[in-house]
């Protein structure tokens, strides 16, 4: 049953893949209380046209990616505060803006192909050794971010005022928030594709979110539950002959009812009423 | 000595004009009460006195420095108005919320440690919240959430604290003792006090001091000298500022 583990592309897979769940559902739990969830989904259709650029260049998409997302990301923000948009809509606007230049991009560069397919829909199990290194090195410095401005980022989702009069600089807080998502979106294309990077973003964090004591435990639940979900969906899938995103975010939405049934039948259960 | 001051503020969104040339200063140990109609600008001009919106003429100096250079955040402690603006579904315990009322005394990269716990043990207690500082802060109720986020304000010893109508949500009951707790904190620690409300009818029993705003600066000044101003008569007529002040006497 374990025999897989000893194949190396599925060390790779669990390696990267690991690294990627513990990012996204950290910064899932942010994103999520400040309502931000769709951010995820936005980046990731400007990650389709980043990828299709990568493509059309033929150089590596993460290569293209990660600097186009991380200034759409930007963009968002700047959108937000300037043209006077809710967050929604500037999102709708940036994910519309890389979705339409992916399509075009993708028609001039010959069409659907292998590699594109790869990253909308994941491809784990096939992630090269470059893949694998810059995921590593980008997640540790994703990482070693969130714990720096831990607090700030815990501040400003609370309550954003309050966080101003206590001296933090929002608005560079949020810029961080936004473009470290951003680089967390390219990193998991490939774990999940593009079409599901937001699933990883959410589904951890709100079924964690199920069963709060803590915010600190929150966050440590929801990196188990991404983690989990990553290593048993590369196992079946390779187990049962299943694409991996899809079964990765499959494990994490059964994770979730099971919290969410959990905590509203037994957590939040009112007591009966005497008769 | 004067610790705030506010000079010639007006405050506008979009063309009109919410808060019109507003001079006053606040002193240290001050207990200002800042009353006024609904719609009367109170909640503009504590938010434009922090920089939360922009003035569009005039300039607040706070402790000595122009707004713009102000940097001392962990002095000044501030309640908004509406516990709404909080996230109240932000999983954090009690304990947690008022760790990050310490972020402003903090420097780069700002860590809540195990050295702070006797400064939110203190405030735990003298909010009488340690018993229940392990809560997430959405399962309490309104009156506790209120007491929590006091606590938070609280936190890094200010030597101001601003309340924007913080009683609002409280009954009446609750309401009195949190206007007591900090009467109490006024007179004991020197702390300065900044509350708006819209309950002029009480706030004289707390207050030193008087701030009387319905977009321009209708009163400023001591409890007596409000029943005995021009301007309020005025603006009252007689009868209400009797009924005021008999309320007071």
């Amino acid at each position: 049953m374990f025999e897989l583990f000893q194949y190396h592309f599925i060390q790779k897979a669990l390696i990267a893949g690991c690294f990627i769940a513990v990012l996204c559902s950290t910064l899932g739990v942010f994103l999520v209380l400040k309502r931000l969830s769709l951010i995820g989904d936005g980046l990731a259709h400007v990650t389709f046209g980043s990828v299709a650029v990568g493509l059309l260049l033929h150089s590596q998409p993460i290569y293209t990616a990660v600097p186009l997302v991380a200034l759409s990301s930007l963009g968002i923000l700047k959108l937000t505060e300037r043209a006077r948009l809710y967050g929604d809509t500037a999102i709708g606007i940036v994910s519309s803006l890389g979705i339409a230049s992916g399509v075009i991009l993708v028609s001039i560069s010959g069409g659907y192909n292998v590699d594109l397919f790869s990253y909308l829909f994941g491809s784990i199990l096939s992630i090269s050794n470059t893949e694998v290194i810059t995921s590593i090195v980008l997640s540790v410095i994703v990482m070693l971010m969130v714990l720096l401005f831990y607090n700030e980022l815990a501040s400003i989702t609370f309550d954003e005022e309050m966080a101003k009069m206590s001296g933090i600089k929002t608005r560079r807080i949020n810029e961080i928030l936004v473009v470290l998502t951003a680089l967390t979106v390219v990193l998991a294309m490939k774990v999940v594709g593009i079409m599901l990077v937001s699933a990883l973003l959410i589904l951890p964090a709100s079924a964690a979110l199920q069963t709060a004591k803590s915010f600190k435990a929150t966050i440590i639940t929801a990196g188990a539950i991404a983690v989990f979900s990553v290593i048993s969906g590369i196992w079946i899938s390779f187990a049962a002959n299943l694409p991996s995103g899809g079964t990765i975010i499959i494990i994490n939405f059964i994770i979730f009812m099971l919290m969410f049934g959990y905590s509203k039948n037994v957590l939040r259960a009112k007591p009966e009423e005497p008769h | 000595m004067s610790i705030i001051t506010v000079d010639k503020v007006s405050v506008r969104y979009n063309s009109t004009e919410v808060v019109s040339d507003v001079s006053f200063n606040i002193a240290a140990g001050d207990y200002l009460g800042v009353v006024g109609p609904n719609g009367s600008g109170k909640t503009t001009l504590i938010r434009a006195m922090f920089g939360l919106v922009g003035l569009a003429k005039g300039t607040v100096t706070l402790f000595g420095k122009d707004l713009s250079e102000f940097r001392e955040w962990h002095r000044i402690g501030y309640l908004p108005q509406k516990l709404s603006s909080f996230n109240l579904q932000f999983p954090a315990t009690v304990k947690e919320i008022i760790g990050l009322g310490l972020l402003a005394k903090k420097k780069f990269p700002k860590r809540i440690t195990a050295d702070d716990d006797a400064a939110i043990n203190k405030v735990l207690e003298m909010l009488e919240l340690t018993n229940i500082k392990n809560s997430l802060i959405g399962e309490l109720s309104g009156g506790q959430q209120q007491r929590v986020l006091l606590a938070r304000a609280m936190a890094g010893e200010p030597e101001v604290l601003i309340l924007d109508e913080p009683t609002s949500a409280l009954d009446p009951e609750v309401r009195e003792k949190f206007s007591e707790v900090l009467k109490e904190l006024n007179k004991k620690t020197a702390l300065t006090v900044v509350l708006v409300t819209h309950d002029i009818m009480n706030i004289g029993r707390y207050a030193s001091k008087l701030l009387y705003l319905d977009r321009r600066l209708i009163f400023y000044g001591g409890f007596d000298d409000f029943c005995s101003s021009t301007e309020v008569t005025n603006y009252f007529g007689e009868f209400a500022q009797h009924v005021i002040c008999h309320r007071h006497s």
